[in-house]
């Protein structure tokens, strides 16, 4: 299928270069539900990977395993090396119902993973006013969340999620809340900021035309129990005109390659 | 995609906000509305007290008398002295102690167990029957009139804030351990925030109940203070000074809730402003 790299098949896959997050042998059971078993990969640094499937296959609970939010019940997950089992400061999460304190301002919600870390306030605000800027939103920082609309709440968690420094991100749909306008726009502003930041994304959606649009690599999970079904690196060269990549040709192969792939599930 | 946003709002603890910046827009109303209130309320007092509805009811101008009366020769003065040291000091340590054991029921099952259903039923009990049982211990001094603000406010606060604690924003205690939040922090950060306007509503009823508490002792049990002067005046049929005393102690307890929920909104949930 062209420069589209393709891997059929479940696992193994085998290990990229030099890959920031592996996951081994995940599974995981909720009461009588099997949820994900034996998930195994490897996410590369610095690429932005999307986890793509079918409602209730396991996305969410693996980004949550991955974050340290939920105990997987058995298997491994390892950051840079190093195997962990909780929240750590090298990743940071963003929430799909974003998750701002209403109380506080949009400069102290960015903060608040320093405020957390003691970082003193000159400092963290500093920092949070950097990151505002960063997702445009420069000019609201005194603002409070039910004075934004949901796009710019969404931002503000991105931000969040910037300014501890995380060398990964975790997103869990976070553009699922976003009317249509504003999620075209965020997922411009992801792209660019993938190339500026240098941080390994690993991004939640189950719309495919996201993934593809956004993503170095996606993983298709099969439904429940969740496996890993197939992994796409969809090689599509975004320095152009986001416009001209929605009609591009290799985009629109992959979305449908992707749909053929899932189709299965859905019947 | 619109129902979804909606439903987004909500979850994220978002929707009552604008319930509240409505109610705190009638904060900034004209001073006039609320002064033609007052002024309407004591017309018809005064009216009624012409009438007159009852020959042991004032009109409002002989209150408004009696009160510059009891204010000038200084028995206003040492009655609300005697009643206001228990008031205060029972209201201060009924509300740390409830907001205390609210949050610690709250977050700890077994405080919970333990503790919960005392409150509940002292709550649906009578609680003033207990009062005379309290003089009958700890006599009539200054201790039975601080049990006896404490007895009627500390449930409705401590179950108050029992229950804000509980059904604390479940996504934002995530977000706070995703962040790598203290459980103190959590606590202090996020559960009191997060919990405070029905921790202020618990507060609220429980200085109302404190104010009710006092009184009470001090026409039940200990013959001082504000309860003594209403008694005495009552037994000397002074009508305009007893309403001037109660009046004076309603003016009071009502200052005394504003000054709460400017507090809240100041300090706790500045958001909740309004425009
Ligand atoms: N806390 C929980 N308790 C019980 N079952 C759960 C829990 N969380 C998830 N599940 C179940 O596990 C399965 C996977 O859930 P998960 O939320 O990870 O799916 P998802 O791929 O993120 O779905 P969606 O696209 O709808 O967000 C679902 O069937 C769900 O019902
Ligand atoms: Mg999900």
């Amino acid at each position: 299928m062209g420069a589209t790299a393709l891997r059929n098949g479940p696992s193994p896959v085998p290990a990229p270069i030099d890959s920031i997050v592996e996951v081994r042998g995940i599974s995981k059971t909720y009461g009588n539900v099997e949820a994900l078993r034996g998930i195994d990969l490897d996410f590369p640094r610095g690429k932005l990977t999307s986890l793509l499937g079918p409602s209730g296959c396991g996305k969410t609970t693996l980004l949550k395993i991955i974050a340290g939010l939920t105990r997987a019940d058995g298997g491994t997950v390892a950051i840079n090396g190093k195997r962990v089992s909780a929240p750590g400061p090298e990743r940071a999460f963003v929430f799909q119902d974003f998750a701002l304190m209403p109380w506080a301002t949009v400069t102290r919600n960015v903060a608040f993973g320093l405020e957390l870390r003691g970082t003193n306030k000159a400092e963290r605000e500093e920092t949070a006013h950097r990151y505002i800027a960063e997702v445009g939103l420069a000019g609201f920082e005194d603002k409070y969340p039910h004075e934004l609309s949901g796009g710019m709440r969404q931002r503000v968690g991105l931000a969040r999620a910037l300014s501890v420094d995380a060398d990964v991100l975790l997103l869990d749909e976070p553009f699922s809340a976003v009317d249509e306008q504003n999620r075209r726009k965020f997922q411009e502003d992801l792209i660019r900021l993938r190339t500026n930041q240098n941080k390994t994304f690993i991004f939640v959606t189950h719309s495919i035309e996201e993934a593809v649009y956004i993503s170095d690599r996606i993983v298709l999970l099969s439904p429940r129990p969740g496996r890993v079904s197939q992994i796409i690196e969809p090689e599509i060269d975004r320095s152009g005109d986001p416009e001209r990549i929605h009609r591009d040709r290799h985009y629109l192969d992959t979305v449908e390659e992707i749909w053929q792939g899932l189709k299965q599930y859905v019947e | 995609m619109a129902v979804s946003i909606r439903t987004e709002g909500e979850a994220a603890g978002l929707a009552p906000l604008s319930n509240r910046s409505t109610s705190g827009a009638s904060w900034d109303q004209p001073i006039i509305l609320r002064l033609v209130s007052i002024v309407l309320f004591a017309g018809i007092w005064e009216v009624a007290g012409r009438i007159p509805v009852s020959f042991a009811f004032p009109t409002f101008s002989d209150t408004i008398v009696a009160f510059f009366g009891l204010l000038a020769d200084g028995s206003l003065a040492t009655a609300y002295l005697s009643t206001l040291q228990p008031l205060v000091l029972g209201v201060v340590l009924s509300a740390f102690l409830g907001v205390g054991l609210g949050t610690i029921c709250g977050l700890w099952r077994t405080g919970e167990w333990l503790m919960i259903p005392v409150f509940i039923v002292l709550q649906a009990a009578p609680v003033a029957a207990f009062i005379p049982m309290v003089t009958f211990v700890y006599g009539i001094g200054m201790t039975a009139k601080t049990l006896a603000v404490m007895i009627l406010a500390l449930p409705v606060i401590v179950l108050n804030t029992y229950k804000a604690v509980r059904n604390v924003n479940e996504s934002l205690l995530v977000m706070c351990r995703s962040f790598l939040g203290t459980r103190w922090q959590t606590v202090a950060k996020i559960i009191l925030p997060d919990a405070s306007p029905v921790i202020f509503a618990g507060l609220r009823l429980g200085v109302a109940a404190g104010f009710v508490g006092v009184v009470l002792a001090e026409l039940l049990i200990t013959p001082t203070g504000i309860g003594d002067l209403i008694t005495f005046h009552r037994s000397r049929a002074d009508y305009a000074e007893m309403y001037a005393t109660i009046a004076s102690i309603i003016a009071l307890s009502t200052l005394t809730l504003v000054f709460l929920q400017w507090v809240e909104v100041r300090v706790f949930r500045p958001e909740s402003r309004g425009a």
